[in-house]
């Protein structure tokens, strides 16, 4: 079915968009102009990310606004303004400081959706440590390989996670010296190496002063999952904040009255660039819910706490659209000025329902960790093409290439697919996945970074996504490493071969299965196929465990021993094989 | 349909998801979804579940009334009983 466009004549958004015309813009752009936007850090000192999105606030006119909305799962909520932020994070940059954690050291966080979270990121990039934020959906597996990768030293998390899933690894992680539990008792002991934070943070000074900081110095580690192996850690420097602050205002089109919503989990990039800090570098009222994804719930919040930019992801979309009739005749969206979609290729139904349903069209966008800003953009003045993906933003080229023997070459004409790359210079682009300069390297040819996503680009410049290159798995919005999975799976004592894809579902876009063949004299069967799946949540956690588990007596091989993902995936969804040539035994 | 016999479909359903959890541990009013780490597909998959073995239409508007076995029940009971009716 083919969607007619979704058009924006002139003067149809209630509040002007920051970015009126997008060729003006794109021609002007500078990130250089960018830059001088920026105080910078006093007396020259350089610059910092939470400096640029706290400090320089709270010794503003904005010192009173409200910086962070959070709304516990209870209904609770806790206010905290520009100028108590500050004060909140220079407690725990401090606490960092009394603990001897120094430049560059990892901070890690393990935590729901809790105030403690956004204070602990902040503080720890004005302590110029690193950041690392952990989904805690994760199970002890995941959790392990990426505190073990990232050479952690500290992690904040809760009673309930530690206890139940980082203790039992203390172990296997000598370098992991402080675990700061955000609701420890203070007048507790918890143990060696295990700390109150609420006992340190209300002995620390509320005053700190920011060390020097260069733009290019590290200040976030995201983890992604890859194709093949364990997951790598996308390395992000300070001057990321140029990236965010620039989509900030020309793809969200943030105005100092907004009040934002990015529904996205800190464990994951989106969480981190636009749930914590784009909106703060701004200056706008950040609303963080800790609840898991409930409809009723998530429309009150948006009715009640007057949202005026929201930024959410299509499994959510999906399930709003699950709901009979059109929400906006039962909730007042009336402070709603602007939706924006990314996670996953926003099918154009959904942005037809929004219209519709919500009383708004839905904004798609797409990047990447490794790109750590918004790439490609539907923009609030420019026309829509559902299921697109939009236009490049403002200081960034993007372009469809093709893989050569020498090299990459560009496709210019329109509507051929290929893979989509970016030229890069950009501020927010990744410096390297941590200790794996190889795996780094491999990402750019011809001086472009190559994505991994195949993509179109149609005669008016929009590009459309058509498919990802490798095996990795898009569920719910977040990637899943097929070898991080199999290699879980093969753990188990029954388990001889094991081969994860994401199979098409209609709500999460992919969910994980697994195919497993069995040792000699294991029988399959039902208890078997549970007792598997309940293996896999336990080492992995729902967010990464597979939701299948089929068996097979023997799975596809290449010659050179590799299971073929692809031939599984092919069978799962009944489509023709392709090439099995090189298969070693088929079944 | 008895309150038991709806509580155990629950139990059923939640033992096929989560195999690796006892279900005798969760208490009528813990949280479900954070006790036995369902993520927000899975609590779709065991209410959708419901729906196909008791008959009963939960929507989607109400899942947020349904955070532990006890509202679990007591809403499908009810429904039941209007379905009955």
């Amino acid at each position: 079915m083919h969607y007619a466009p979704i058009l924006k004549p002139a003067g149809a958004c209630r509040v002007p968009p920051q970015l009126a015309d997008y060729e003006t813009v794109c021609r002007e752009f500078s990130w250089e102009q960018v830059r001088a936007g920026f105080a910078g850090l006093p007396n020259g000192a350089g610059f910092n990310l939470a400096h640029e999105a706290v400090d320089r606030h709270a010794a503003s006119a904005l010192r009173e606004h409200v910086a962070l909305h959070c709304l516990g799962r209870d209904g609770a909520s806790t206010v905290l303004t520009y100028g108590e932020l500050r004060v909140q994070t220079n407690r725990f940059a401090n606490v960092l400081r009394g603990l001897g954690v120094g430049r560059g050291d990892r901070v890690f966080a393990l935590t729901g959706r809790v105030p403690a979270l956004y204070i602990a990121a902040l503080g720890t990039l004005k302590k110029t440590s690193v950041f690392c934020p952990l989904f805690s959906a994760f199970g002890p597996e995941p959790i392990y390989q990426r505190l073990q990768r990232g050479d952690a030293r500290v992690l904040v998390t809760t009673s309930e996670l530690y206890h139940g899933k980082v203790a039992p690894l203390r172990d296997r992680l000598p370098s992991l010296q402080h675990v700061l539990l955000v609701d420890g008792l203070p007048m507790e002991t918890h143990g060696p190496g295990v700390a109150s934070l609420p006992a340190l943070m209300d002995a620390a000074s509320p005053d700190f002063t920011i060390p020097p900081t260069a733009p290019e110095d590290m200040a976030l580690l995201h983890f992604t999952s890859g194709t093949t192996g364990m997951p790598k850690g996308a390395v992000h420097v300070h001057e990321a904040a140029l990236m965010h602050y620039a989509t900030g205002r020309y793809v969200l089109d943030l105005h100092p009255d907004d009040v934002f919503w990015c529904t996205a989990d800190p464990g994951w990039v989106t969480g981190t660039s636009y749930g914590i800090l784009a909106p703060l570098l701004h200056g706008v009222t950040n609303l963080v819910d800790e609840a898991d994804f409930d409809a009723e719930r998530w429309l009150r919040t948006l009715a009640e706490k007057r949202v005026s930019v929201w930024y959410t992801a299509p499994t959510a979309i999906r399930r709003l659209m699950r709901l009979p009739g059109e929400p906006r005749s039962r909730f007042d969206l009336s402070a709603l000025r602007l939706i924006h979609s990314v996670g996953e290729p926003l099918n154009p139904e959904a942005v037809v329902w929004g219209e519709r349903a919500l009383g708004l069209p839905i904004h798609d966008n797409w990047w990447q960790t490794e790109t750590g800003g918004i790439m490609i953009a539907n923009f609030a003045s420019m026309e829509i093409r559902p299921g697109s993906m939009g236009r490049p933003v403002p200081g960034v080229e993007a372009a469809v290439v093709r893989r050569t023997p020498r090299g990459v070459e560009v496709v210019d004409a329109p509507g051929v697919e290929g893979e989509l790359a970016l030229r890069p210079g950009w501020p927010s682009m990744f410096r390297g996945y941590l200790h794996e300069e190889e795996r780094y390297r491999r990402c750019f040819a011809d001086g472009w970074y190559l994505t991994g996503d195949l993509a179109r680009r149609d005669a008016g410049g929009y590009f459309w996504f058509v498919g990802r290159s490798g095996d990795i798995i898009k569920t719910a919005g977040h990637m899943v490493g097929p070898f991080e999975v199999e290699s879980a799976l093969m753990e188990h004592p029954a388990v001889a071969e094991a081969g994860v894809i994401g199979k098409p579902d209609p709500v999460i876009g992919e969910l994980v299965k697994a195919f497993i063949s069995l040792k000699p004299g294991m029988e399959p069967g039902e208890a078997l196929r549970r007792e598997l799946l309940g293996f896999g949540r336990k080492r992995l956690g729902s967010a990464v465990a597979p939701k299948e588990i089929e068996f097979q007596r023997h799975l596809p091989r290449t010659r050179s021993g590799k299971i073929m993902r692809r031939l599984l995936k092919a069978r799962e969804l009944g489509l023709p094989a392709g090439d099995t040539s090189t298969l070693e035994r088929e079944d | 349909m008895t309150e038991d016999d709806v509580r155990q479909a629950i139990v059923n359903g939640l033992a096929e998801i989560a195999p690796e959890c006892d279900p005798g541990a969760l208490r009528g009013t813990d949280p479900i979804r954070r006790t036995l780490d369902i993520d927000s597909y899975d609590f779709l998959s065991l209410l959708i579940g419901l729906h196909e073995r008791l008959g009963v239409d939960i929507p989607e508007a109400d899942y947020g009334r349904l955070g532990t076995l006890d509202e679990m029940v007591a809403y499908v009971v009810e429904r039941v009983a209007k379905v009955e009716r």
